[in-house]
């Protein structure tokens, strides 16, 4: 077990920088730490791909030098879909952006407790 | 190949163009738009429908050229071709009820924002019902989450926007699990395409290896998904962004969004993970636990509510705890009965949201309980109608939730150790639906002398008022003549897997 999580060391980093993220973004009151955490939360699960789809001394699926034996690259897929996954934070993390500029205008305040509370007070 | 199997893919792909196009058109024209294309998938839905009942099995579609283990696919079977629509109805319906709230509270400028959004969104749902790739399924729920989210904020004012940060921190948490959980199963497995997953995944349980991998990846899955369709503790969001977003998104998230989640499960369940094995991960019964908890405390909190949106919302909660309380049994005939209370909570939900509308209207705008009192006198139509829904939701015969309260039962009583909770809850979740449903029904009938607010007639309020009847006719018929629909679930079930 401690020699397998020795080995694996990245998918490790992985796991604990989404346990990091996840928990900024459900605990942090503040709206730009959450967005940041959402961040990390992401970036977590592009590195455990990256690393899982990653076999060392092999490259990317280019032929070049007419090297066409399968042992000589790697699963292009992993790739392909850390890039769909970034086009994808990248909107979310706009949106959660365009919403926290609209409350900080309405409120002056990012924490999201306060303003919460402020509305509950407003009674609207 | 035949002709129809086009459809689903056509569908999406209708829709999503249909989104592009309406961002630059003028509020009335993306409305055009809209209605057209609804009418458009309905019709296609019901062919591919009609298709597959015919020839008894589901069809692939592959997406490019590229075939099964490295290319993109579609699937669909009479499940997969009904719930889309069915889908489809309630959108259309929940769109027309709301139309002149819609104009009254989105500012004119902006509503072809609205029609873009539902277009994405209906796209999204017909990719979650379709799809047969996991990571495309994830893409479109990410695309659901992002246009939900825009429904809630589309009026604007500052609960709305609070509403929206909620749903979209509680949705990214979700989201957060299902990609990881996807990964994980990507890697155990090899494959991204349902139908390969489930061979894999069998095959690894068969050997007995990677079981602790295998487990955690179905917690994740499942965990993901249950926040995203609020299962009960995940619920916090829900109430705001349903009571105070405008009634069509309302109808619209309570009674479409949340279920494309769920049916994204069952398809997990059945596709990806294949039954007998998310069964013996006992997975299973935390959702059923988490499902009966729902089903209190849902009903609990509504019955504290003094505000008649809120209050349905919270029903919600407790709606969402029944299906998951059908998933957690582990039979076939609680996932059957699951299904039908998707359809059965989608017609009644947003018939709730559109009556609730109606009577808050005749009241001043006022949404509190004590001002709604008399209010069925002033809109007749809007009170007959939340009185079914509000009957159907309680159980009573001849009406969609009878059905789907007796499905249940039935199920609970085939499962041996799981008989005796679900029983007790589903009585006591009876009793509780009856205490806030009833005691809002009884207000509204209360008369009152030299009311203050002005009334109704149907003239005034004709695509209102036919947009009630068409609900009302769904209930009935839902649950008068179950019968069929209870087989054509059973039997998609099957071809299902």
């Amino acid at each position: 077990m401690g020699a397998n999580l020795f080995a694996n060391y990245g998918e490790a980093v992985a796991m604990i920088l989404f346990g990091i993220g996840f928990g900024n973004l459900l605990l942090q009151s503040n709206l730009i730490k959450k967005i940041i955490g959402l961040n990390i939360m992401d970036t977590a699960i592009y590195l455990f791909l990256a690393e899982k789809g990653y076999i060392s001394g092999r490259v990317a699926p280019i032929i070049v030098d007419g090297v066409q034996s399968m042992e000589a690259y790697i699963n292009p897929i992993p790739s392909g879909l850390v890039l769909t996954g970034i086009v994808v934070s990248v909107s979310v993390s706009a949106l959660m952006l365009s919403i926290t500029v609209r409350l900080y205008r309405r409120y002056q305040t990012l924490d999201l407790d306060e303003i919460s509370t402020r509305l509950k007070r407003e009674g609207l | 190949m035949d002709f129809v199997q086009n459809f689903p893919a056509v569908s999406i792909l209708l829709c999503l163009f249909g989104g592009i196009i309406s961002s630059g058109l003028r509020g009335k024209t993306a409305r055009y738009v809209n209605r057209g294309l609804l009418l458009v998938v309905t019709f296609l839905s019901l062919c591919t429908l009609c298709y597959t009942l015919e020839s008894g099995e589901a069809f692939v579609y592959v997406m490019g050229k590229f075939p099964a283990p490295w290319g993109n696919e579609i699937r669909a079977g009479m499940l997969e071709a009904f719930m889309a629509f069915f889908f489809c109805i309630i959108m259309l319906l929940s769109l027309e009820g709301g139309k002149k709230k819609l104009v009254e509270e989105v500012e004119e400028e902006k509503v072809f924002l609205y029609y873009v959004l539902i277009d994405l969104l209906l796209a999204s749902l017909l990719a979650l019902v379709y799809t047969n790739d996991l990571f495309t399924a994830y893409v479109f729920v990410e695309i659901n989450t992002i246009a939900a989210c825009g429904l809630i904020m589309i009026r604007q004012n500052g609960r709305t926007i609070e509403a929206a940060a909620r749903y979209m921190i509680m949705s990214l948490l979700g989201s957060g699990l299902l990609l990881l959980g996807i990964c994980m199963l990507y890697d155990l497995t090899g494959h991204l395409l349902m139908s390969n997953i489930k061979d894999q995944a069998a095959m690894l349980y068969a050997s007995g290896q990677y079981r602790i991998p295998l487990l955690v990846t179905i917690a994740l899955m499942s965990v993901g998904l249950a926040i995203k369709s609020a299962l009960f503790p995940f619920h916090a969001w829900l109430p705001d962004a349903y009571g105070y977003s405008t009634v069509s998104s309302a109808a619209i998230l309570s009674s479409l969004v949340s279920k494309g989640y769920i049916f994204l499960l069952i398809k997990i369940i059945y596709r990806v993970i294949g039954f007998e094995v998310f069964y013996d991960s006992r997975i299973i019964d935390v959702l059923f636990a988490f499902g009966l908890m729902g089903m209190i405390f849902g009903s609990v909190s509504a019955i504290r509510e003094n505000d008649v949106r809120r209050m349905i919302a919270f029903s919600s909660v407790a709606q969402i705890g029944y299906i998951y309380m059908g998933i957690g049994m582990g039979t076939q005939a609680g996932m059957a009965a699951s299904v039908f209370h998707i359809l059965s909570h989608a017609a009644t939900k947003s018939l709730l949201f559109i009556a609730a509308i109606g009577l808050t209207d005749v009241s001043g705008g006022s949404r509190k309980f004590i001002d709604l009192t008399g209010g069925a006198y002033r809109n007749k139509w809007a009170g007959v109608a939340f009185t079914v829904g509000s009957l159907s939701m309680v159980g009573v015969p001849l009406f969609s939730g009878f059905i789907s309260k007796l499905l249940f039962a039935q199920a609970a009583v085939q499962n041996g150790t799981k008989m005796l909770p679900a029983l007790i809850v589903l009585g006591i979740s009876t009793v509780l639906n009856a205490i806030y449903f009833m005691k809002t029904v009884i207000r509204i009938y209360t008369p009152v002398e030299d009311s203050a607010y002005e009334s109704v007639t149907f003239k005034n309020m004709k695509l209102y008022g036919l947009t009630l009847i068409c609900f009302i006719v769904l209930n009935v018929f839902l649950g008068v003549s179950s019968q069929p629909i209870v087989d054509l679930i059973e039997r998609g079930l099957t071809v299902f897997s």
